[in-house]
């Protein structure tokens, strides 16, 4: 099996790693029998997802996934947030091995996953379809 | 950057001197050992001796006991689908196996099941070593065959082969033991071990990759996995593998005599790697830490995943192997470990450390240190070692 060079290099040096003390949303997917978990941070000002972190554990992709997806929402609106697709996490980072595509799958249900808390928090309410 | 190959049990660098031998073979002498002339018939004397001198290698009686094949997973599957169906029509649709064989093994009873034969899987206990009397409690008039590893390709746990052969013998069950990654570093012999069947390969002890064998003592009855020529006495068809073949003899002549000296300073090493590794926190040894190959450190790391952990090692110069779901290509980690009993999450976070008599304390000393770091790293960006920790806390 062999990674994409923009894989490894979310791998090695993944963007937007922590903790996010006083989060709006904090969304936490998959689980540690399955061998990934990937929990997600937000901060959200003025609809605006102002800062993005994440921990994760997991395979290699598991955390490319997870770094490349913080930076694809970081500064969009909370709407284009929940555009965002496993797909796109995908192709920007120039692929995945099929085995791995799952990885792309969790990063994106994190975000929502964050996305729902943040709207439970703030009493909005809005459903948010996940796959 | 130091470089380490610390992956020695999925295969092996061929030695030069091994290359050596087998050179003559790929170029002047290339001969077909089927052919009437010179260059065939020197080829054919290539095999020949090669036979006989592995057969004293391995204790067997007689040098037309060994036959040649691609690999050790083509003599597992030979050696069990061959006599399982060789001895049904005697009313012999029994066999006995454990739960952490390799998957040449599990495989292939996996697939005689679907054929109607019975299979009994064995536990291996948390030290990963199967107990003989579980063995003789689980024959019956049915048995056909019990295939025992020889040792774990994970673990590197021993198996109390001769103790298990002695069982067979005496209840009158054939016993087949795959030593693919035994051969080599623990000292074999088929007649005084009690083994019917014997499979190993030569990749493994630094000789080159799709060359193995078959040892089948004189008598057994097995049926045919490879139809063709008659090479091998009709038994396995194919043009013999020449440089293969000399190039396996080679690998173990020299594994035999150099394993005293090799095993104790493996042993050195991989006991000092062990308890410098221990100090991790919630770190664990895999498999029992005596009867084990003195080539084999396999640990785990609690809250960190085994694929991420050998892509960080890899970029500090070292490879490794893991038993994560996500190298296996699967959903499940390991059934080797699972075997043993670890937990799924556990499993997930396991590295394979396999050495060669290349491997020196300077490289222990490296990976001491590199180790400790990369797992102090991967936790950090962890949630389940935060979970773990912050239940600590709360205890």
């Amino acid at each position: 099996m062999v990674y994409s060079e923009k894989v490894l290099d979310h791998f090695a040096n993944p963007r937007n790693v922590g903790e996010i003390e006083d989060a709006d949303g904090v969304g936490e997917v998959g689980n540690s029998k399955c061998g990934d978990i990937m929990k997600m941070y937000i901060k959200v000002d003025d609809n605006k997802i102002s800062d993005v972190k994440f921990k994760t554990f997991g395979c290699g992709a598991a955390i490319a996934t997870s770094s490349m997806a913080t930076e694809m929402i970081k500064g969009k609106s909370v709407d284009d947030a929940l555009q965002l697709t496993n797909k796109a996490v995908m192709e920007a980072l120039d692929g995945l091995p099929p085995v791995k595509v799952h990885c792309s799958v969790l990063a994106e249900e994190a975000i929502k996953a964050a996305v729902s808390d943040y709207y439970e928090k703030r009493g909005i309410d809005k459903d948010i379809i996940t796959k | 950057m130091r470089e380490i190959y610390a992956d020695n049990s999925a295969t092996t660098k061929l030695s030069s001197a091994v290359l050596e031998k087998m050179t003559p073979y790929l170029t002047e002498c290339y001969g077909n050992p089927s052919s009437i002339y010179r260059i065939g018939g020197k080829a054919k004397e290539a095999v020949e001796a090669a036979r006989e001198n592995i057969a004293k290698n391995l204790g067997a009686e007689r040098p037309g006991e060994i036959y040649f094949t691609s690999g050790g997973s083509e003599s597992d599957n030979w050696a069990i689908r061959g006599v399982a169906t060789a001895l049904k029509k005697r009313g012999k649709n029994h066999i006995i196996t454990s739960k952490f064989e390799h998957h040449a093994v599990l495989h292939t009873c996996e697939a005689l099941e679907k054929e109607g034969f019975e299979v009994t899987y064995l536990d291996v206990y948390e030290n990963g070593i199967v107990h003989p009397e579980d063995v003789e409690n689980a024959i019956k008039d049915t048995t056909a065959l019990v295939t025992i590893m020889y040792a774990n390709n994970e673990i590197g746990t021993i198996q109390p082969i001769k103790e298990i052969g002695a069982i067979c013998k005496s209840k009158g069950v054939l016993f087949h033991t795959d030593a693919v990654q035994a051969a080599g570093y623990v000292k074999i012999n088929v007649v005084e071990q009690n083994i019917d069947l014997l499979s190993m390969t030569a990749h493994k002890i630094h000789g080159p990759k799709g060359c193995g064998l078959l040892y089948v003592r004189r008598g057994v009855p097995i049926n045919n996995l490879i139809y063709g020529g008659a090479q091998e006495k009709g038994r396995r068809a194919g043009t013999e593998n020449v440089a293969g073949i000399v190039g396996l003899d080679a690998a173990l002549q020299i594994a035999v005599d150099t394993m005293d000296e090799r095993c104790q300073k493996l042993t050195l090493l991989r006991d000092n790697l062990i308890d410098r590794l221990l100090k991790i926190e919630r770190s664990r040894i895999n498999g029992d830490r005596v009867h084990r190959l003195p080539n084999n450190v396999n640990m785990c790391f609690e809250g960190i995943e085994g694929e991420s952990l050998l892509l960080k090692l890899d970029f500090n110069g070292i490879s490794a192997s893991s038993g994560s779901a996500c190298t296996s290509g699967s959903l499940d980690p390991s059934h080797v470990l699972l075997a043993i009993g670890l937990p799924h999450e556990i499993a997930h976070g396991s590295m394979r450390l396999s050495f060669s008599e290349e491997t020196t304390m300077e490289d222990i000393d490296y990976i001491a240190e590199v180790v400790p770091e990369v797992v102090q790293y991967l936790r950090n960006m962890s949630p389940l070692w935060e979970e773990i920790k912050k239940a600590e806390k709360e205890n």
